[in-house]
């Protein structure tokens, strides 16, 4: 215990010694950047050196409020850390003349406080634990997120950061396992395999040559829980992979995280080298002389690379292609090695577990899913961002007390889940639980944790389509049913939307989604019907409206659409005639004017032009007058 | 070897541990329709049109790549399995040329093959087909991508057999294809034109130029025959169209199972040539003229001994010829040193 004790003693002087000093933080992962967190910074910099000002200048990563970035953290010694949202450069002149210099909280700017041991809090201003948005949270895996430097060995350290790699190394191998067993820890890249069963199977593999590998090819649309957790915590993957490599008996581990994520492997990066210099990764690692080592591969923007076995050929130097299982890899994995292989957020729940306990992590959750789960919220909801809550949460709560929401008061269509191998929860299902078999049994799955909002506006069969061409086009063309059955259901799917459907092409559709199951090579073109089915499941009478009533209820499929003048309230401006780009309008000037639908190109900019709502989507208007019919086909 | 017993359509088996299904269903007589798979290359399981029912198990398993196991009950023709290699060959259908009136391959194609037995006609999956140019621009082998079914045997015949990797995977989803580095022409790759990767295709997207041009496959009759090129003795069928060998064919050889080099296999056309020699010459007056064997052999055998009398025997060396067989090989070398008398005997060591 020696080594880290006195690394942790260090520290975390330091960790208490920032707070002794004026400190401004600027939320920068990628949310932060893309929302112009660096613009902020930066005047921020040139706005302390024109007044002067002595405080410390860090940054952080996302907190998960990633619809309040740019995200500012101020504190003062003594003082509760007040985070700003949505800043831009030209508030941060005002923002530091309040608070630093004034000492004066900035209300209207101001999202909530985080309190400080010792420190005395604002009034009149949120704590982040009351914050709507974080109450109904449970934050482990997520809790050093905005809250420390990513960057900063230090502070991973000092927030209890290599203790569990401490504990674990005096631990009896078998006893590990068992504790993640215990644990109830299941894989959180999707699939919910038990992770100390998977441990124990490495382990028991005969071979002196084992592998850790950290599955980060995060590729779902709407997910980014992965990114955001080696963004701002990739110090906790590392541990959990190093404890992972001493249970099983490895000593070398790869993370596969994709290209398009250059700033997640740029800190992992950073923190690999940190892990080295201070002992805690590589030879002799806290002196204990287990080895263990760690190297980024880099993906190179393949979908299918995040199926296990194709990740692994991937690694190997190869075309990334899935491979047949058994064996798998826990048998016969990268270089035919027995390969433990988890995803992000599993490593990353492995500290947490060995440092607070089986019992502590299992009395989290229900029955069979246990701990929390990082989810992202994405989609027509208030609250975009990154939440991790605890299993068995409804979805009506993650959507309306802590996602705030539908955007523009909109009514809630469904919640899309599981990404392109996932489903669709209508809205009479909000109430399930949220674990791994109640999601599978609505016919969605858990997935990685994307969760994607879809409100009235938005239709069924053009999301079906949607996710199909996805898939389509990251099929990696290996077996038939995918290869070929994901191109034939796409265009299905795009001669629904146009109109051209036939009644045959809802039994196509079944019946390709039922031989791509059933036969399919691995998990993406087993899986990724799933989005047609479980929308002809929820919501039939969409896909019968388009098919035929070449209707489209939600009012998305713009071929479908067909725009009328309402005479009564046109006033012949000629406005409309004037942007119409297929010379579809006429009318004498000051009397109605007409569209022709043989022209009409549906392209909707009379809508948008028109002052005197004169111009009608006919087929969204007859659909509100139409009795609900969901379910009933 | 352990052995382990399993049912396939209720009749059980017994096969040594390590059997897969495939080859469990084939010595128990039973017929598995397989397109990527092949007994001399890795297993890829990647055509899905060799999944069976196996009892307890969720999906459909591809035969090719499932271990048989103990106790196991498969079932090889039941509803869910006709109707995903109905389905799975109605999709290889919808992206196909089907052009088999004029197709090189008609007649030995395991796509028609198919289609035929499960009565799969034109599918109900209308739609994109692909549109790739005849990539004809070598004199051995046509590359018709649009017949491609990506079984990927190609791929792993030039990796395995052939130890040259030229071909892989190319790109993603529907525009996958099978193309070598850089996704350039054969001709313009490393390609060696051994043409094992067109033995192993089970469609017409490689074929012989020579042979799928000159007959349909029902009127060539096989000639099974070692080929004259080396020592190695390569079995190969000549393809005769009439009296004339139109083309060469890989069968399964003792010594090289089907495989062949670019000589065995396109290297035919001197059997027919004009410029072929059928008898000796002698050259009378500066002008070669045909001459009896007795003759010839008589005339060499006075050259040599006058050589012999005149300069010694070490005056005579002697070079023999790759293609000459190891026992023609031995008979020189002994007429070398027992009767010209000298051990300047060499070989020219390559084909």
């Amino acid at each position: 215990m020696g080594h880290l004790n006195k690394l942790r003693a260090r520290f975390t002087r330091h960790y208490k010694d920032k707070f002794n000093r004026g400190r401004i933080v600027v939320g920068l992962g990628t949310c932060g950047f893309a929302a112009g967190g660096d613009q902020v910074l930066e005047a921020i910099r040139q706005e302390t050196g024109i007044r002067n000002l002595d405080v410390d200048i860090d940054f952080t990563s996302c907190i998960g409020m990633c619809y309040k970035e740019p995200m500012v953290e101020i504190s003062l010694p003594g003082m509760a850390r007040v985070i700003y949202g949505d800043m831009t450069p030209d508030k941060v002149p005002a923002l530091l003349e309040s608070h630093i210099i004034n000492k004066h909280l900035l209300k209207e700017w101001a999202v909530m406080q985080i309190t400080e041991e010792g420190a005395t809090l604002y009034e009149n201003i949120v704590k982040m634990e009351d914050n709507p948005f974080f109450s109904k949270q449970l934050r482990t895996v997520t809790s050093r997120l905005g809250r420390t430097n990513p960057e900063s060995i230090s502070d991973y350290v000092a927030t209890g950061g290599y203790l569990a790699l401490d504990t674990a190394l005096s631990m009896q191998r078998q006893d590990i396992i068992e504790e993640i067993k215990k644990s109830g820890l299941r894989g959180r890249g999707g699939g919910g395999f038990p992770t100390g069963m998977k441990w124990d199977f490495v382990s028991q593999a005969e071979g002196a040559k084992k592998y850790v590998v950290c599955n980060a090819d995060e590729g779902d649309p709407g997910a980014f829980m992965d990114r955001s957790v080696l963004e701002g915590d990739p110090h906790a993957v590392l541990e959990g992979m190093a404890i992972c490599g001493y249970a099983v008996g490895a000593d070398e581990g790869y993370i596969y995280v994709r290209a398009e994520y250059p700033l997640a492997i740029k800190r992992l990066q950073t923190a690999i080298v940190r892990a080295e210099e201070y002992g805690l990764l590589g030879k002799n690692i806290l002196g204990r002389g287990f080895n263990f080592k760690l190297m980024i591969k880099a993906g190179a923007g393949a979908f299918v690379c995040g199926e296990e076995t194709a990740l692994l050929t991937s690694i190997e130097g190869n075309r990334g292609m899935p491979r047949v299982r058994p064996p798998f890899p826990a048998n016969r994995g990268l270089w035919g090695k027995p390969t433990n292989l988890n995803n992000v957020e599993t490593y990353a729940n492995v500290p947490f577990v060995i440092n607070r306990g089986s019992d502590w992590y299992a009395s989290m959750g229900t029955k069979k899913s246990k701990g929390s789960k990082v989810f992202c919220l994405t989609g027509k909801i208030n609250n975009t961002g990154l939440i991790e809550v605890p299993m068995g949460i409804s979805l009506r709560e993650i959507i309306f007390s802590i996602g705030g929401g539908v955007q523009n008061g909109k009514k809630l269509k469904a919640v899309q889940i599981g990404g392109p191998s996932g489903g669709c929860i209508c809205e009479e299902d909000l109430d399930l639980p949220v674990d791994y078999d109640s999601l599978s049994a609505a016919g969605a799955m858990m997935g990685s944790g994307g969760l994607v909002v879809l409100d009235e506006t938005t239709c069924m069969v053009d999301i079906a389509r949607f996710f199909l061409s996805f898939t389509q086009t990251e099929s990696c063309g290996k077996c038939t049913p995918c290869r070929e059955g994901t191109k034939r259901m796409l265009e299905i799917l795009t001669r629904i939307c146009s109109g051209a459907g036939k009644m045959e092409d809802l039994a196509d559709l079944e019946r390709l989604g039922r031989v791509m199951k059933n036969t399919a090579l691995c998990g993406l073109g087993q899986t990724c019907a799933n989005p047609i089915l479980s929308t002809m499941r929820y919501f039939k009478e969409e896909y019968l409206a388009h098919i035929q009533d070449l209707f489209c209820p939600a009012g998305a499929c713009r071929a479908l659409l067909i725009y009328q003048i309402d005479t009564a309230n046109c006033k012949g401006c000629g406005k409309c005639a004037k942007i119409c780009p297929a010379g579809a309008i006429r009318g004498e000037k000051n009397t109605p004017h007409v569209i022709d639908l043989e022209k009409c190109i549906k392209c909707g900019a009379c809508l948008t032009e028109c002052s005197f709502e004169a111009i009608k989507n006919d087929a969204a208007l007859s659909w509100n007058k139409r009795p609900n019919t969901r379910r009933s086909a | 070897m352990a052995e382990i017993t399993l049912s396939i359509n209720n009749v059980n088996i017994t096969v040594p541990q390590g059997t897969t299904v495939l080859e469990a269903a084939g010595q128990a007589g039973v017929f598995i329709p397989t397109f990527c798979h092949d007994p001399e290359l890795t297993n890829f399981g990647a055509c899905r049109m060799c999944v069976v029912e196996i009892e307890g198990l969720r999906s459909l398993s591809a035969s090719c790549v499932t271990n048989a196991t103990e106790g196991m009950v498969v079932h090889t023709d039941s509803p869910a399995v006709q109707e995903a290699r109905k389905t799975i060959l109605e999709l290889l259908l919808a992206n196909h040329p089907l052009d088999c009136l004029t197709c090189g391959r008609s007649g030995d194609c395991r796509l028609q093959d198919y289609a035929y037995l499960y009565g799969v006609k034109t599918g109900s999956f209308e739609g994109e087909r692909h549109s790739y140019p005849l990539e004809d621009d070598n004199p051995f082998i046509v590359r018709d991508l649009n017949k491609c079914i990506l079984c990927g045997k190609c791929v792993r015949a030039c990796a395995e057999i052939q130890g040259n990797s030229i071909l892989d995977f190319a790109y993603r989803g529907f525009d996958v294809k099978v193309a070598p580095a850089m996704d350039v022409s054969l001709k313009a790759s490393d390609c060696v034109f051994c043409g094992n990767c067109v033995a192993m295709c089970p469609v017409g997207a490689l074929q012989e130029k020579g042979l799928r041009s000159a007959a349909p496959t029902w009127e060539v009759r096989k000639v099974k025959t070692t080929c004259p090129y080396c020592g190695t003795g390569c079995s190969f069928e000549l393809n005769v169209k009439g009296n004339k060998v139109v083309g060469v064919t890989s069968c399964d050889g003792d010594v090289n199972g089907r495989t062949l080099c670019v000589k065995g296999r396109f290297g035919y056309g001197f059997i027919h040539h004009p410029d072929r020699l059928t008898t000796p010459l002698i050259k009378k007056n500066g002008v070669f003229k045909e001459a009896s064997w007795e003759e010839a052999i008589k005339l060499v055998a006075q050259k040599l001994g006058r050589i012999k009398a005149k300069h010694s025997s070490d005056a005579l060396a002697v070079l023999s010829s790759a293609r000459c067989t190891n026992e023609e090989n031995y008979l020189l070398q002994k007429f070398t040193r027992a009767v010209l008398g000298t051990n300047n005997i060499d070989h020219c060591a390559r084909l």
